[in-house]
């Protein structure tokens, strides 16, 4: 296993939004996250990437695992295509950008500077980066906005190429991929299997929320 | 982390990089004082370490909020936190860049400017040190402020008044050792109390505001 998730808990703002998720993930295995707008699924890509501390619950994922791609496309616009791939390929100690480039087609683009690609050029970039990380868990939210059809098929084949490679994803997506090895975990707000659905959602008590803030330290 | 720091003086240089913003603040400052308060030379000589530790502070002020936030609004700075860079690092890395940026020109550009304002030759290096050794520090307390107020809208009022407190005990003593080597007397103990203000803050910020990012970026 990959990655394995125990009744986890995730709250974004200060309000819960997700209680008792639990699934895994097994190498070369992508696990598909639906649910309809404001259900919870950038929240738990974010809490599984560390950027939000879970409120409780256990995320059991090697070391350095996770490669998180979100909204943004944390691209340089003065920087060129090949800057910023390059700095990104040094901060994770990769050896080169080479494969990234090809597995997205930027060959034609490295020279330009990042801030004058249009949208789907720049998300290209955005994925590409994913390459140069090396790391075996995708956690990826909404990866295929602004991309064409081939790129879509290109990005499909890019994930493809690296659960083959014994890597493993977590996409959350509208659209299909078309990707063989994958199974859908529907997101829904705050309700647990067999469970009462649909819990309203409550204000955290505000020890809860972040003891920092509460010392009054800001 | 030699990639961040690359990155972080790329930038800055290229357009739109704000790097002569702070220089030409302390130009501005500097040029314009003397019109304002006359010609008499004798008050001018009074007068000049301070201003010119004013027009430093008041220029490094002026660059704080990019800092972090242009990372902020991009997204890097959420795939920073998630690659394998500690966050402290990251900090640290800002702060040094800021002070090669910002405090380093404003250092070199002190002794010249410092002609304008008639301080005595004796004083000129004891300016230099003063500068040399106390700029880090206001670098170092305005990342750790940038890195509370990064995610606000138009942050930079309130990081002003965050920071402004942190900066006094610096102006006092860089001052101190300005105003004391400009007339002849002995500026060691003030340069050593410095020193020691910088070095504090050196150790310290970078802790402060990678905990402060963290909290910024649930």
């Amino acid at each position: 296993m990959s990655l394995t998730v125990h009744s986890l808990s995730c709250a974004r703002g200060g309000v819960q939004i997700l209680a008792g998720v639990g699934f895994s993930v097994a190498k070369g295995e992508a696990l598909i996250l639906r649910g309809p707008n404001g259900s919870g699924k950038t929240t738990l890509l974010r809490t599984l990437a560390g950027l939000t501390p879970p409120l409780s619950g256990r995320i059991d994922v090697p070391p350095d695992g996770i490669a998180y791609a979100g909204h943004a496309d944390g691209l340089k616009a003065p920087l060129s295509v090949a800057e910023n791939l390059a700095f990104w390929a040094g901060v994770f100690g990769a050896a080169g950008i080479a494969p990234a480039v090809d597995a997205f087609d930027l060959h034609d683009l490295l020279d330009r500077p990042a801030g004058n690609l249009s949208a789907g050029q720049k998300r290209r970039l955005s994925l590409a980066r994913l390459l140069v990380t090396g790391r075996p868990v995708w956690c990826l939210d909404e990866p295929t906005v602004s991309l064409d059809v081939d790129n879509v098929a290109r990005f499909a084949r890019a994930v493809g190429a690296h659960l083959a490679g014994g890597g493993s994803a977590v996409i959350a997506t509208h659209i299909d991929l078309g990707l063989t090895n994958a199974r859908s975990l529907d997101i829904t707000p705050c309700t647990r299997a067999g469970q009462q659905p649909r819990q309203p959602r409550q204000p955290l008590a505000a020890q809860d929320i972040d003891p920092f803030l509460s010392e009054g330290a800001l | 982390m030699r990639g961040l720091l690359i990155r972080d003086l790329r930038l800055a240089i290229r357009a739109g990089g704000g790097f002569g913003l702070g220089l030409a603040f302390f130009l501005i400052v500097t040029v314009l004082m003397p019109f304002g308060i006359g010609p008499e030379t004798g008050i001018l000589t009074t007068v000049a370490p301070g201003i010119l530790w004013i027009g430093a502070l008041l220029a490094c002020l002026l660059s704080l909020d990019r800092i972090f936030a242009l990372d902020w609004e991009d997204g890097s700075l959420e795939l920073l936190a998630t690659s394998p860079l500690p966050l402290e690092a990251v900090a640290g890395i800002k702060a040094l860049a800021h002070w090669l940026t910002t405090g380093l020109p404003l250092v070199a550009a002190a002794p010249v400017l410092a002609v304008l304002l008639n301080l005595p030759a004796q004083g000129f290096g004891w300016l230099i040190a003063s500068l040399a050794v106390g700029t880090p520090a206001l670098s170092a307390l305005g990342t750790f402020g940038a890195a509370l107020t990064v995610g606000l809208k138009r942050g930079g009022l309130l990081l002003s008044l965050l920071v402004l407190p942190l900066y006094v005990p610096t102006l006092l003593f860089g001052a101190e050792v300005a105003r004391r080597g400009a007339g002849g007397l002995d500026a060691l103990t003030p340069l050593a109390f410095l020193a020691g203000l910088s070095l504090l803050a050196l150790a310290v910020m970078p802790f402060a505001a990678a905990a402060a990012l963290r909290v910024n970026l649930r």
